[in-house]
């Protein structure tokens, strides 16, 4: 049962990679779209994309809390007290994010335009680099066992913390831009097709170099998960390594847009699986495993109930919305104008 | 100009006397500022769908345009409200861990069950209102009316869901406990199911379905008094208002039979909440006044004998009321907490009794004139209505939260033992405080401006769009650079 649930946690995890990171990753491209003027055709592509979205990736955020606080308490309680700058910055982050975001859109002044949008741009940038901090903490075995804080600072600034950092920030803006070139196709963009083209193989290739130095940084600073990868986790680093590679190639021949967007995702998908496979069955590498970590069985089978029922009554809903984003208006208008 | 003079010292004395706090009243205020304010926009995603779909059937139903509009504009104010809960209701998930690592190290796997479950709904409602508000225009209009249900049944079991778990601190049950106090085992059925929740969770409930109608009702109102009485804004009074004057009286039964299930089971919350120093018969019900620390009450206003009557009607003002006498004193809140439960008591059910005479006389209103009140003073009344229920939640609110004290979990932990030790608490508490209060500002500023958007809109076509707001369907490329050049 404890497999179970760490595997939905690992699921989870995977999914606001793909998903939420997209949406931190089209703040990025925000952030740096330029002035007014040369930024408000991008911005408007980027905006359009994130509206179906809604926050609502945040539920993963808060599922993969969910299983923490629930199923493996007291892992939970010892990242808390040891990461608490980084996951501070990171919760304030979200609330200036979704704010900023809502708030651009409702208002039409040029000015105000410009406050929110930076409210909503640059903790783009800041939120996925502190969750990625947090990824490195714990792989890198700072975050002690025990319900106990361990070292406040070095604990996030370490070389596997920075490296977590720099390329969860990469991945965001290299899926948002992989995505941004199909929903710019759609709307019949060709000038954005090419922008965020350009800039989806700029990412890929950071992202590349980023995760190759990582590996260097991992065999000095995080013994237990470089052993991993480079044995049980191997299979599933090569895999990433293939994805990406065609997806760079599927990028730059400008072929198969559709097809990039899957391609990316799992690329993204399979470096998080290999930190996951690499650290198993530990969840706090070296310290407390999952199986010492985990709640009893009552809860762990409540844990699987719920996230059952999730994939079975939101998942069809969920493709439902994203059929509707798709679709035009019906022929005959539904609503009379009132 | 300005003839202040700082004081140097005086200001090392102020910053020193805020870092002399504790990090436990710091983190207790953080998680009461954080909640105060997310607690403001639950009710609005919980009621406000039920009352955009009233409209829309009515609508559908009686081709009545006045009604669909009303529906559309309601759903994309919801979107706004809907995001800016997202947000806030995620920080609350950060800050168990921030604040209370060791409460949810101890009792996370039990008190994290309902969670698992508001997860779940919280998707769901996500899911559905995007799809309700996509579906203006794309499904047919009776499936569009549907796909609004699901965002009604998620926001009721929602809120359900996270009741349950505050329910579970009030009373713990379902696990058991090994020597060293680890939990061993969990009946997550009976963690849900625990005593406190069905009153607790139906008190919510039902002050979601009077917060979110009274507020939308407060802004009709205040259209209707400035001589906007057109059909239009007399609709959306009166859905908005009937369903609150349905949920008051009802509210008013729930929270009743509440109260007596607290005089029964947790007495020592009873005894703050009536103010009762010592165990006796014939306790007078006290209105306002305080509790001294001799543990006398001073002033205020008692109404001989209603405690007792009220705490069970079948023994009248012979019922025995448990004073704080008779537990021991560490066990309960402190009697600056007992005043401030005391006070909260009055005020919630002092509006309470407000906004229920203001119901009754709508309610008579159409029984004998066949139309809402007409008086001026009726509708001013009711235009202060959103805010006075808002207060009468929060009231309500921190009677259940405060009587607890100093129990996290009750008679288990105590808040001071499930704290942080984080001295940065106090850096956090203002950034999160002057935050929200942006957010919050910005907020209503951003509803205000959407509102006299549409209603320009109004005049200068007549139509209906659905990209002007956060949250909805873009407009074609086209479309959008011809607005923008149109308001540039």
């Amino acid at each position: 049962m404890t497999t179970v649930v760490a595997a939905a946690l690992l699921l989870a995890v995977i999914a606001y990679a793909v998903f939420g990171g997209a949406d931190f990753g089209a703040g990025f491209w925000d952030l740096f779209a330029g002035g007014d003027k040369r930024g408000a055709e991008p911005r408007r592509v980027i905006e359009r994309a994130i509206g179906p979205v809604w926050e609502g990736n945040h539920v993963w955020l808060i599922f993969i809390f969910v299983v923490l606080w629930t199923g493996f308490s007291e892992a939970y309680a010892s990242i808390w007290l040891t990461l608490f700058v980084p996951l501070t910055i990171a919760a304030l982050g979200i609330v200036l994010r979704g704010a900023g975001f809502a708030f651009r859109k409702a208002v039409t002044t040029t000015r105000y335009q410009r406050i929110f949008g930076g409210a909503f741009a640059i903790p783009s940038l800041i939120v996925p680099y502190c969750m990625g901090a947090v990824v490195g903490a714990v792989a890198s075995g700072r975050v002690p066992a025990g319900g106990i804080a361990g070292d406040p600072v070095d604990s996030w600034i370490n070389p596997t913390s920075i490296l977590g950092g720099i390329l969860a920030v990469t991945v965001a803006a290299y899926l948002a831009s992989v995505y941004l070139v199909v929903d710019a196709a759609r709307v019949g963009q060709e000038g954005m097709v090419d922008y965020f083209r350009r800039r989806a193989v700029v990412t890929a290739v950071v992202a590349g170099l980023v995760a190759g130095a990582g590996i260097f940084v991992l065999r000095e600073d995080a013994a237990y998960v470089f052993d991993g990868l480079t044995t049980r986790a191997l299979p599933i680093v090569i895999a990433s390594v293939l994805l990406g590679v065609i997806s760079l190639v599927m990028l730059m021949r400008r072929s198969h847009a559709h097809l990039t967007r899957v391609t990316a995702a799992l690329a993204v998908a399979t470096i998080v699986l290999s930190w996951g496979v690499a650290q198993w069955d530990f969840i706090l590498p070296e310290t407390l495993t999952l199986e010492q970590a985990s709640a009893p069985e009552g809860t762990l089978g409540a844990l699987i109930v719920a996230a059952v029922l999730v994939v079975v009554l939101v998942g069809p809903a969920f493709i439902w919305l994203y059929r509707l984003d798709q679709q035009g208006m019906l022929p005959e208008e539904s609503v009379e104008n009132a | 100009m300005w003839d202040i003079q700082v004081d140097d010292a005086s200001l090392v004395n102020l910053v020193e006397a805020v870092l002399a706090v504790d990090v436990v009243t710091w983190a207790r205020a953080q998680m009461a500022f954080t909640l105060a304010f997310h607690i403001i926009l639950v009710p609005l995603g919980v009621s406000w769908a039920a009352m955009t779909l009233i409209a829309n059937y009515r609508g559908l139903k009686h081709g009545d345009q006045n009604a669909l509009r009303l529906a559309q504009r309601w759903s994309k104010y919801m979107a706004v409200t809907f995001a800016v809960g997202a947000v806030t209701g995620t920080v609350l998930s950060f800050e168990f861990g921030l604040l209370w690592p060791n409460f949810m190290e101890q009792w996370g796997e039990a008190f994290g069950i309902p969670f698992a479950f508001e997860g779940l709904f919280f998707f769901t409602e996500a899911v559905f209102i995007a799809i309700y508000i996509f579906g203006w225009r794309r499904l047919k209009p009776w499936t569009h009316f549907w796909t609004g249900v699901p965002v009604v049944l998620a926001g009721i079991f929602g809120s359900i869901s996270v009741v349950a778990a505050n329910a579970w601190m009030q009373t713990p049950q379902g696990f058991t406990l090994d020597d060293s106090g680890s939990i061993t085992a969990v009946d997550p059925i009976a963690v849900i199911l625990n005593p406190s929740m069905p009153l607790q969770a139906a008190h919510m409930l039902f002050a979601a379905y009077m917060v979110g109608p009274f507020l939308v009702a407060s802004v009709y109102a205040v259209g209707l008094l400035r001589g906007k009485r057109d059909r239009y804004h007399r609709l959306g009074f009166i859905i908005a208002f009937t369903v609150a004057a349905i949920a008051t009286p009802i509210q008013l039964g729930v929270g009743d039979s509440l109260a007596r299930w607290v005089y029964d089971n947790q007495p020592m919350k009873f005894a703050a909440i009536e103010l009762v120093p010592e165990t006796a018969s014939d306790v007078p019900e006290t209105i306002l006044g305080q509790l001294t620390d001799a543990w006398t009450v001073e002033g205020g206003i008692p109404i001989p004998g209603l405690a007792s009557w009220l705490s069970d009607p079948s023994t009248g003002s012979a019922t025995v009321i448990q004073g704080l006498d008779s537990f021991p004193r560490k066990d309960l809140p402190t009697v600056r907490q007992i005043n401030i439960v005391h006070l909260s008591w009055d005020l919630m059910v002092g509006i309470g009794t407000l906004l229920f005479l203001l119901t009754l006389w709508y309610w008579a209103a159409w029984v004998f004139r066949k139309d809402m009140p007409k008086s001026r003073l009726f509708l001013w009344i009711a235009s202060a209505g959103g805010v006075l229920s808002i207060i009468a939640m929060e009231a309500g609110w921190i009677v259940t939260e405060v009587g607890r004290q100093p129990w996290i979990v009750y008679e288990l932990m105590l808040v001071e033992d499930a704290a942080t030790a984080n001295e940065g608490v106090v850096v956090t508490f203002f950034t999160v405080l002057a935050l929200y209060l942006a957010v919050g500002v910005t907020t209503i500023l951003v509803l205000r401006a959407m509102k006299r958007r549409f209603e320009r809109r109004e005049q200068a076509e007549d139509g209906f769009a659905e990209d002007d707001v956060p949250y909805g369907p873009s407009a074609p490329a086209s479309v959008a650079s011809s607005l923008e050049e149109g308001e540039g």
